[in-house]
């Protein structure tokens, strides 16, 4: 089947792989109409979360990280450095949140009768869908994005491809490339399963538990909700899942605020990149394009929309996640990650901003281990010539070098223009016709005022001419 | 010969450079898309015939032989020195904390 024949039937087999008429929510003009298609489902906060309960999914320990606290609280001015918690979702079935999303989406393939399901992912995701339908005795194949030109895998992605395994779930290994997108489609028509896409309702409502428990989890211990929780930001499913399921449990006050490791200059379609970050996920080459454009997913209109809830955006690079890697090992006894604690490395920065009497909840953790552990992230990046130095990790160049802050009062974050992204956004349609109906969409999806929208515009017009 | 029914590993290029999507960066549209694979071999064969395999899905690929038995030798990496930096670093900064 040749490339184009394939893509040309992307509607038709997306539309057998979900069962999911994306027609019905659509508006006239750009937009959809979200809540009814996140209500489509029919599945109640309640059912999502007995679901998972009856899947070892769920119900994380949420630890008051006080040594880490401390230490941020050190380089901070008198009065401030806020206490930050940790949600442990490497407690979960297969070591991450990542199989609260797995979880629904596999019971909803279940529930319609699929023999399997196909997910596409080299992250977590993949252990998460292959433990998942281990568990309800779905067939599975995980497609992943492994391998260089030369045939060298990344380390990380490995380890997840023997994850699944260990599962049962069959391994297709892709070299580097959007083409995946291709096989992904020819493998959902020839086997008819399921689409257990990360993008879909199923993706991301299974997400809303976590932000339920983080909101129930402070008031049973602190009796108020946190001030601002911190989500590592990709493909925008964790933060939107995240936030809705704060707002559920009345946290509507509480800050949202996205962070991504910092991969500029590295471009993720390159083969020869792909190999010189020490990050797979959680970083700036997914997170800034699926939050400027979320419908660029695998799906027909995607449930991750983190623009709609994100109150602020930041990033920090490798060398900081990897120092607070170390931290959170050597301070507070938990190995984890390092992908999962982007959100940490920011929240050591944020807290020291706040007072010390405020609450930074960080959402989530990830397990450990062979392939995915710093210490072989940085060997193999040191043995790709990578140079590892201590310093400001600002300074850091990625696909150059590694900058580990060489005290933890370097270690800061860069705030990201939200508005800069909402241009982004709307300059996708700088070329359309917008109507009245089609603005108000475009101040639900950027989450501000339809007044805003049209200045905005304004000013993309303005920089056309 | 390698004998049916022993779990191999396969290659098969999916998509040669000439056929790859346009929109890719220079260094990506000069090589192929390639795919690997594992499972179990149908019929006898040595390493660099194309040969099919029955894959965990009991779907049926096919694709170069690559090698026999192949499993995962990832690991923890080598000693790196800075990461022992970081841990005395953090321990000497927190040493006065509580």
């Amino acid at each position: 089947m040749s490339y184009q024949s394939v893509m040309d039937q992307k509607k038709d087999i997306m539309k057998n792989a979900l069962r999911l008429d994306y027609e019905q929510f659509e508006y006239p003009g750009i937009g959809f109409d979200y809540e009814k298609m996140m209500a489509s489902s029919g599945y109640t906060l309640e059912d999502v979360m007995r679901i998972q309960r009856e899947n070892n999914v769920g119900q994380t320990p949420m630890i008051e990280l006080k040594r880490l606290s401390a230490y941020a609280r050190k380089f901070a001015k008198p009065g401030h450095g806020a206490r930050i918690f940790l949600k442990d979702e490497s407690q979960n079935i297969s070591g991450s949140f990542k199989a609260r999303r797995a979880a629904m989406s596999i019971y909803q393939a279940k529930k319609l009768g699929y023999k399997g399901v196909i997910a596409a992912t080299s992250g977590n995701y993949g252990a998460a869908v292959a433990a998942l339908a281990a568990r309800a005795g779905l067939k599975c194949i995980i497609v992943q994005e492994c391998y260089d030109s030369n045939g060298v895998g990344q380390p990380e992605i490995i380890e997840k491809a023997r994850a699944c395994q260990a599962y049962g779930a069959e391994v297709v290994q892709l070299s580097v490339g959007p083409e995946l997108f291709y096989e992904f489609l020819v493998l959902l028509k020839e086997t008819g399963y399921f689409n257990a896409s990360l993008y879909s309702p199923y993706g991301v409502m299974g997400i809303e538990t976590l932000g339920y428990e983080i909101a129930t989890d402070m008031m049973a211990t602190e009796f108020r909700f946190p001030d601002a929780v911190i989500v590592t930001n990709a493909g925008g499913g964790n933060l939107t899942g995240t936030a809705r399921g704060l707002k559920k449990a009345g946290a509507i006050n509480t800050k949202i605020i996205a962070a991504s490791v910092d991969l500029s200059g590295l471009h993720m379609a390159s083969d020869s990149d792909f190999n010189m970050k020490s990050f797979t996920t959680g970083h700036t080459g997914f997170g800034i394009p699926f939050s400027t454009f979320p419908d660029r997913s695998d799906v027909p209109r995607s449930a991750a929309r983190p623009l709609r809830y994100m109150d602020r955006y930041g990033l920090v690079n490798q060398g900081s996640v990897f120092f607070i890697t170390e931290a959170l090992a050597v301070l507070e006894g938990m190995e984890r990650g390092p992908a999962g604690n982007t959100s940490l490395a920011m929240a050591f920065s944020i807290a020291q901003e706040m007072k010390d009497t405020e609450i930074i909840v960080v959402q989530e953790t990830e397990y450990t281990g062979a392939g995915k552990h710093m210490n072989a992230q940085i060997s193999f990046a040191s043995d790709r010539g990578i140079q590892l130095k201590l310093g400001n990790p600002l300074d850091e160049s990625p696909g150059h070098n590694i900058i580990f802050p060489s005290s933890g009062s370097m270690l800061k974050h860069k705030e990201l223009d939200l508005r800069s992204l909402k241009i982004s956004y709307l300059k996708h349609y700088k070329d359309v016709m917008l109507f009245e109906q089609d603005i108000i969409y475009l101040s639900e999806e950027l989450n501000t005022t339809v007044d805003e929208i049209k200045q905005l515009l304004e000013e993309i017009n303005e920089a056309k001419k | 010969m390698i004998q049916p029914l022993t779990y191999v590993e396969i290659y098969r290029v999916i998509l040669p450079a000439h056929e790859r999507s346009q929109n890719l960066p220079k260094d990506t549209m000069r090589v192929p898309f390639e795919m690997r694979i594992r499972g179990r071999l149908l019929k006898e064969a040595k390493i660099g015939d194309v040969v099919e395999i029955e894959t965990q899905t009991k779907r049926i690929e096919t694709g170069i032989l690559m090698s026999q038995e192949p499993y995962f030798a990832h690991s923890f990496g080598h000693y790196v020195p800075i990461l022992s930096d970081l841990r005395r670093i953090i321990l000497d900064e927190t040493e006065d904390l509580s």
